[in-house]
């Protein structure tokens, strides 16, 4: 870490590079708009995730300029990634998986929320 | 080397201002640490409370209600104002830029702001116990939390609050560590406090981040009822647990790996000898920074979670087993046929190892999920935090607090009171939590301010040994504070070490040392280095060359 | 290195590059925190959706994809324009620089005024967080949780572009001052990379709360 890369220091990009970046942003925005009026399913889900991954990346690496900088950055954006990861997957293997062996222990413990009860006819 | 007529860090400006408006790590250490050490007093004062109501089951001085805040305030406290910030803030604050020959941290400003974040946090802690106070133990596990009386939205905003005073050490920590390394201060020169810091704020940037959005959501759940942790809402307590847990476990690792890395200078300075296995306790710490995020689930085993998740975490609370243990053997192996002189931080250091030990081991029982059915929410988990916690890192942070005193202060304590004292709080400290062992196996359940007639000698026994315990701190504080006015003055390196902040006069300069220092040594190379007079003496031939650039002159 | 001594350099660092750096890797570790703020909400939504996927089904149809998309277009402006101002600076443009990220500040207005319309709109319907939700017609159990994190993670998001801009109004009167140039431009660059980090946070909240269909 104690050695730079002195390019980093002042990496000026071409404007056309912002401007393509823009326009991609713009026009993914656009087909997941669009996207999300068909019906693929649970497909809808992984498409809009996927896209809103390559609106990111693509955020991260040319606007905060990941691509050129040091590369110690990137990981470090990767590390907190993982971790957010973990906490997701551990925590939804638990909620997920709840009624594995005993069926009434599945889901939240009360169903309905007691601000429906009197509502209820 | 006296300190009166020298000018250094305690003397370079005089006033309140200059304190309180203090850029100087070192200052804000000592900021740091009044205001620790207060709460640290609080907090033993409540414990001492609590003993006190548990000597028999009858009502001794409290009623239930007033127990429960006084058990709730007493981890609270403990937990959030004096062990997690403790070593980083303190110890950590004043000796890392110095072990690493840096003239301060890399944000000096966002250090002094964390002292006042801590501050501003307490505050609302202290507002909490005055208004009402806390009853719902230091976790503040839903549904309970949401809906007793109590004043939780004020402790738990002074829990957030203080969340941004770890972050902004454990980011300073990392950026200094980084970036502010001396000349020829390589990572594999590094001592290995600063490896344990290193890792202490990583995990303090990764976790302590879901603590804030936990406390967050909670106040919401409580005020709004959003339907994430009440299940009168359609919340479910068991995710609470999740979100509490993703911090909390992650955080005793905040608080025991400085203390690990403190373990670590000491017992290479007493034992006269090289580190054993430099590389291994470095990435050691590392290993356990990573693990403790995949071990949350062991404190949910009973509470209603999946079991295939509870056998998941269960496995995985054993791979903490395998970077403690290695740094256990590392130091053993260090001691071993080094010539370990007892001076104090040594014999905390050795409580240390002795008290760790026993509190890794029934970590690892705990850990195991169908031991911890039976022992969960028992005295066995109050005395094994207590071992990990009081027995590994309180007892690490006395061995750097006697360790570091001549150089934060520039006196020496009286050496004979502080092995005395040092005996009796390792007296102490066991007659209060092996007793809790047992008390635990035979089923007496923690949080109850009563208990059947059966377990009444044992809770005696523990409750005096408790007053051990204080007699150990109230002696300890008469003779640190002694030294502060009639104590001998310290030279620069009083114990022989090898390390950076050693180099330096005792208290140091104002921004750290006279001239950079230049790394040539690495620094637990106790095998061709003694220090005679603050001189390094090479014990081999290639003196010519290496004396120059030497970091001693 | 003494030609690199400016009034910016702070005693402890050794160089402008050091400083620099460091300033920039403490940015990235402060932006690494905020993303783990913000990870347990969308653990929050993950678990309840995966719980009740109808439920979010119904009732993300009470939100307005065309007031989404139009802030995701918005703030993707915004991106650019912080963008392209740190580039003017490093091409000692301070004048275009100010301009650009007075373009930000405006861009973030804008969101936050369409973000007023939505809120107001749903306040108006009893679409409310938790015990206040008092709206009826949606079908699946416990709508009032969608409305719980559509409210929190786009308060919290919310919250984010008002600390943001006042940051950038903070660097946009030092760049009107003159602080800035070639030479020097570290607060502005980190000011971006956090209004970066909110963007992004968007461009994932965006398909999770309006697009889930």
């Amino acid at each position: 870490m104690t050695q730079h890369n002195p390019q980093s220091t002042n990496h000026v990009l071409p404007l056309k590079v912002y401007f393509a970046v823009g326009a991609a942003l713009f026009v993914l925005t656009a087909i997941t708009v669009g996207v999300s009026f068909i019906q693929f399913g649970a497909f809808n889900m992984v498409i809009a995730l996927l896209i809103a991954a390559v609106k990111a990346t693509l955020v991260a690496l040319f606007f905060m300029h990941l691509f050129y900088d040091n590369k110690f950055f990137g990981a470090i954006l990767s590390i907190s990634l993982l971790f957010v990861a973990v906490f997701i997957i551990l925590t939804m293997y638990d909620t997920e998986k709840r009624a594995a062996i005993y069926q009434e222990k599945g889901g939240p413990i009360q169903k309905e929320a007691v601000i429906y009860q009197e509502k209820a006819p | 080397m006296n300190t009166s007529s020298e000018s250094n860090y305690l003397n370079a400006s005089r006033g309140w201002k200059s304190w309180l408006f203090t850029l100087d790590h070192k200052r804000i250490a000592i900021l740091y640490f009044f205001a620790i050490m207060f709460f640290f007093f609080v907090g033993g004062v409540l414990a001492l409370l609590i003993r006190t109501e548990l000597l028999s089951p009858k009502q001794v001085l409290v009623g239930a209600e007033t127990y429960n805040q006084l058990f709730t305030l007493h981890g609270a406290i403990m937990i959030f104002l004096f062990i997690i910030p403790g070593i980083p803030a303190i110890l950590g604050n004043f000796v890392l830029p110095l072990m690493i020959g840096a003239k301060d941290v890399a944000f000096p400003r966002l250090n002094l702001a964390s002292w006042y974040v801590y501050m501003l946090g307490s505050l609302f802690a202290l507002y909490s116990i005055v208004t009402g106070s806390v009853d719902t133990g230091w976790t503040f596990y839903t549904p309970y939390s949401t809906t007793t009386s109590g004043s939780v939205i004020s402790m738990t905003l002074g829990v957030f609050i203080l969340g941004f005073s770890s972050i902004f050490t454990g980011l300073n920590f990392i950026v200094t560590i980084h970036k502010l390394r001396a000349p020829g201060m390589t990572w594999y020169k590094m001592p290995l406090f600063a490896w344990g810091a290193y890792a202490t704020s990583v995990i303090q940037i990764l976790a302590t981040p879901v603590l804030g959005i936990t406390m967050i959501l909670l106040i919401l759940e409580r005020a709004f009822g959003i339907g994430i942790f009440d299940p009168a809402m359609g919340g479910d307590p068991v995710l609470y647990q999740h979100f509490f847990w993703f911090y909390s476990h992650p955080a005793v690792y905040i608080m025991i790996l400085p203390a690990m890395g403190i373990i670590s200078e000491v017992i290479s300075v007493f034992s006269h000898k090289k580190i054993f296995g430099y590389k291994a306790i470095a990435f050691s710490s590392l290993g356990i920074a990573l693990v403790s995020f995949l071990v949350w689930g062991h404190h949910m085993f009973t509470s209603g979670q999946s079991e295939l998740a509870a056998m998941i975490f269960s496995f995985l609370t054993f791979l903490v087993g395998i970077p403690s243990g290695i740094k256990m053997f590392n130091w053993m192996a260090t001691m071993y046929k080094g010539s370990v002189s007892l001076e104090s931080p040594m014999l905390y250091a050795m409580s240390f190892l002795f008290l760790f030990g026993i509190g890794g081991f029934t970590g690892i029982m705990l850990g195991a999920l169908s031991v911890d059915v039976h022992l969960h929410d028992t005295y066995f988990v109050v005395a094994h935090f207590h071992y990990v916690m009081m027995g590994g890192t309180v007892m690490g942070f006395l061995a750097g607090l006697h360790y570091w005193w001549p150089k934060m202060w520039g006196r020496m304590y009286n050496e004979a009171w502080a092995r005395i004292t040092a005996v009796i709080i390792f007296i102490g400290f066991n007659l209060t939590f092996f007793t809790q062992f047992i008390l635990g196996t035979k089923g007496m359940p923690r949080r109850y301010y009563t208990y059947m007639d059966q377990y009444q000698p044992l809770h005696a026994f523990s409750s005096v040994g408790s007053y051990i315990i204080g007699l150990g701190f109230t002696i300890m504080a008469v003779y640190l504070i002694h030294s502060l006015f009639r104590g001998k003055a310290a030279v620069k390196n009083p114990w022989g070490a090898l390390t950076l902040e050693w180099t330096t006069s005792s208290p140091p300069v104002e921004h750290n040392f006279e001239l950079q220092p230049v790394v040539v040594d690495g620094p637990y190379d106790y095998d061709r280095i003694r220090i005679e007079n603050d001189q390094r003496i090479y014990k081999e031939v290639k003196m010519k060359s290496e004396t120059e650039t030497k970091v001693g002159l | 290195m003494s030609n690199t001594q400016a009034a910016y350099l702070a005693h402890h660092f050794s160089d402008a590059e050091q400083q620099r750096e460091s300033a920039k890797l403490g940015m990235w570790i402060f932006l690494v925190t905020e993303i783990l703020l913000f990870s347990g909400l969308f653990v929050f939504y993950a678990v309840f959706r995966a719980w009740n996927p109808d439920m979010f089904i119904n009732a993300h149809r009470f939100l307005d994809v065309r007031l989404g998309a139009l802030n995701t277009i918005v703030l993707i402006s915004s991106s650019l324009t912080v963008a392209l101002a740190i580039r003017s600076l490093q091409l000692n443009d301070q004048k275009n620089a100010g301009r650009l990220l007075l373009t930000t500040i405006l861009l973030a207005s804008v969101f936050l005024v369409v973000k007023y319309f939505e809120y107001s709109h749903k306040i108006h319907l009893g679409l409310l967080p938790g015990k206040y939700f008092s709206f009826q017609g949606i079908e699946g159990t416990n709508p009032h949780v969608f409305f719980s994190v559509y409210f929190v993670i786009t308060g919290l998001h919310g919250l984010h572009v008002i600390a943001g801009m006042l940051v950038i109004s903070w660097v946009l009167l030092r760049t009107w001052q003159g602080e800035f140039s070639s030479e020097y431009y570290t607060p502005v660059e980190n000011a971006g990379l956090y209004w970066h980090l909110v963007d992004l946070i968007w461009i994932f909240v965006f398909p999770l709360l309006y697009l889930v269909g």
